[in-house]
């Protein structure tokens, strides 16, 4: 992988480590968010009516698409318009590395850790509903499409968020502001996902891949929006009033 | 052009404006390689924006700069970034970070290998003398320190031409004199220097030739060629007692085109100060006059600059 990109990735992740709002944010909301359908489905009795459940378990499976685009959003919001506000960004700058590898570098240093947490999480739910649910939630549950759709969903949604955010952090003054705008971005994400928990589209394999490979069109074409946007004098330069 | 082939910055008319203010304008100039070259200029004289627009980081209103041999423009920027470095005017350390993860990061952003990056790290501290900080984080760092760490940065990537905006501002005078002799040392390894500074005796004394901004270029040469421009030669007598009659003395000196009587010191301009010193002492032996003191007067590259600036408003006329 291109050196710079990578060298963006680890000074990303050594601020990270250093970050208590950032340990904070990964270690207690992936909890939460793996209580809510976890409790949800082992408190389904046995006899619930079958539509009633499938909506029970589509619920449950939207938590693990948020989880990787909750965490890193707030980060990477911060990630643009952060380095402006400390004054680290001039001297990156004056580097070789174009606005696209900077961008990508902090794309993927949010991203990896938090899929990555995703993904656990929904090992430890899928664990817990093989020992403690229900027959009927089991069957739910244990079937190729969901776990593709875990796999493969969480990554593109979380990609497609970092993108908006860092959209946002280019352009703006404020990191609360950027911050706060960044979470609106899940909103398009759990309409969809919602779509496909209540069946309005069909939660076929084919349809899981078919929106993953949509979204992660999205999220190409997300970089390179990103990278226009990316305008190096009016990071350097321009200051509102209202900062 | 045959001289530029061998310049390592070369700007034509340039102008960077900030709404309608002019931040500088129409400056042109060239800095030949292995060049230390002064930037001298009030605060708000559009030092800081000039080193801006010639390191790519904002473009130029108008006109054209060439860095490196690489011309200056949104396209051609990663090139030319890859051959220069920056020292910008203020150090912008990660705090949470260690002084050798901070280089560590700026060492992957100029692509050198983990190998190459810790050999060129080490050399880096220890040119500006930090060697045993390494471990400390930026944070923890007084400004001169995180100044100096700052210079290392921009010595990682072993630039063609390397921009030091103000490098010497808020050091002490023992890490000064490293600097500079940091400075000379870059120098005789045929690094071209682009220097900003309001230390006008650091100008003096480190570059070859100096330009003088304030909002537009307002003069450029060596530090002696400027002060020969702006100044007359002029030689400052004092003698025990008073001349009886001063002018019969000095009319009897050829070269001596006038001359005055200021607080007991006579001030004379002269042609050539190497021909004229001589007569003139013997003219006032003969005149019964002691010597006290005949000296040529020294101008300083600091009269030159409050000759040039001294009565301007701040950031030049506009
Ligand atoms: N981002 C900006 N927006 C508007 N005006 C600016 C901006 N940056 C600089 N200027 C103006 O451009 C002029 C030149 O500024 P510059 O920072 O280049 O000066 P300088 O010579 O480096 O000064 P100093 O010695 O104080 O560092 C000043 O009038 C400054 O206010
Ligand atoms: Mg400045």
């Amino acid at each position: 992988m291109n050196p710079r990109v990578l060298a963006v990735m680890r000074k990303e992740f050594r601020e990270y480590r250093r970050n208590k709002f950032v340990i904070f944010t990964m270690a207690i909301l992936p909890v939460i968010f793996l209580a809510i359908p976890v409790i949800t489905v082992l408190a389904l009795p046995a006899n619930v009516p079958e539509a009633a459940r499938k909506v029970a378990v589509g619920q449950s499976l939207l938590m693990f698409f948020l989880i990787p685009m909750i965490l890193p959003t707030t980060v990477a919001a911060y990630a643009v318009i952060g380095e402006r506000e400390q004054g680290t960004l001039e001297p990156v700058l004056t580097t070789p590395i174009l606005d696209r590898e900077l961008l990508l570098g902090k794309a993927l240093a949010a991203t990896v850790p938090a899929v990555a947490l995703g993904w656990v999480m929904f090992a430890i739910f899928a664990v817990v509903v093989r020992l403690f649910a229900a027959q009927g939630v089991i069957d739910r549950v244990f079937r190729v499409e969901v776990f593709v759709a875990d796999i493969t969903l969480g990554p593109v949604f979380a990609v497609f968020a970092i993108w908006v955010a860092l959209a946002i952090s280019v352009r703006s003054t404020d990191v609360r502001v950027a911050q706060q705008l960044a979470g609106l971005t899940i909103l398009p994400v759990i309409g969809l996902s919602a779509l496909l928990s209540f069946g309005v589209i069909a939660p076929t394999l084919t349809a899981y891949l078919a929106l993953a490979a949509l979204v992660a069109a999205v999220d190409v074409l997300g970089w390179r929006i990103a990278t226009r946007m990316f305008d190096r004098e009016r990071l350097l330069t321009r200051y509102s009033r209202s900062d | 052009m045959q001289s530029e082939a061998r310049s390592a910055i070369v700007a034509r008319s340039l102008t960077k404006r900030f709404g309608p203010r002019p931040a500088f304008e129409d400056v042109s100039f060239e800095v030949g390689a292995g060049e230390v070259f002064g930037f001298l200029g009030p605060n708000g004289a559009g030092k800081t924006t000039t080193v801006r627009v010639l390191s790519t980081l904002i473009a130029p209103t108008a006109g054209t700069a060439e860095v490196a041999g690489v011309p200056v423009s949104k396209r051609t920027g990663a090139e030319l970034r890859r051959r220069i470095s920056v020292m910008t005017e203020n150090p912008g350390l990660y705090l949470r970070l260690s002084v050798h993860e901070n280089l560590e990061y700026f060492a992957g952003l100029y692509g050198l290998g983990p190998v190459g990056a810790r050999r060129r790290i080490a050399e880096a501290l220890e040119a500006v003398d930090m060697a045993d900080r390494a471990r400390d984080l930026g944070g923890s760092l007084s400004k001169g320190l995180r100044q100096r760490v700052g210079l290392a940065r921009a010595l990682l990537n072993e630039p063609r031409v390397l921009f030091l905006d103000e490098p010497t501002s808020g050091l002490d005078p023992v890490s000064t004199m490293e600097v500079r002799e940091l400075i000379a040392g870059l120098r005789a390894r045929g690094v071209t220097v682009f220097l900003t500074t309001h230390r006008l005796e650091e100008a003096e004394r480190l570059c070859d030739r100096v330009a003088i901004l304030n909002t537009s270029l307002r003069s450029i040469g060596r530090p002696d060629e400027l002060r020969r421009q702006l100044f007359a030669s002029s030689i400052e007598v004092r003698v025990a007692q008073p001349l009886a009659d001063p002018d019969h003395v000095f009319s009897r000196v050829e070269g001596v085109r006038s001359w005055n009587l200021n607080d007991g010191r006579y001030l004379l301009q002269v042609s050539d100060p190497t021909i004229v010193a001589p007569a003139l002492a013997r003219a006032l032996v003969q005149a019964g006059a002691d010597i006290l003191r005949l000296a040529e007067v020294q101008h300083s590259l600091e009269d030159v600059y409050l000759e040039l600036i001294g009565d301007e408003p701040l950031g030049g006329e506009e």
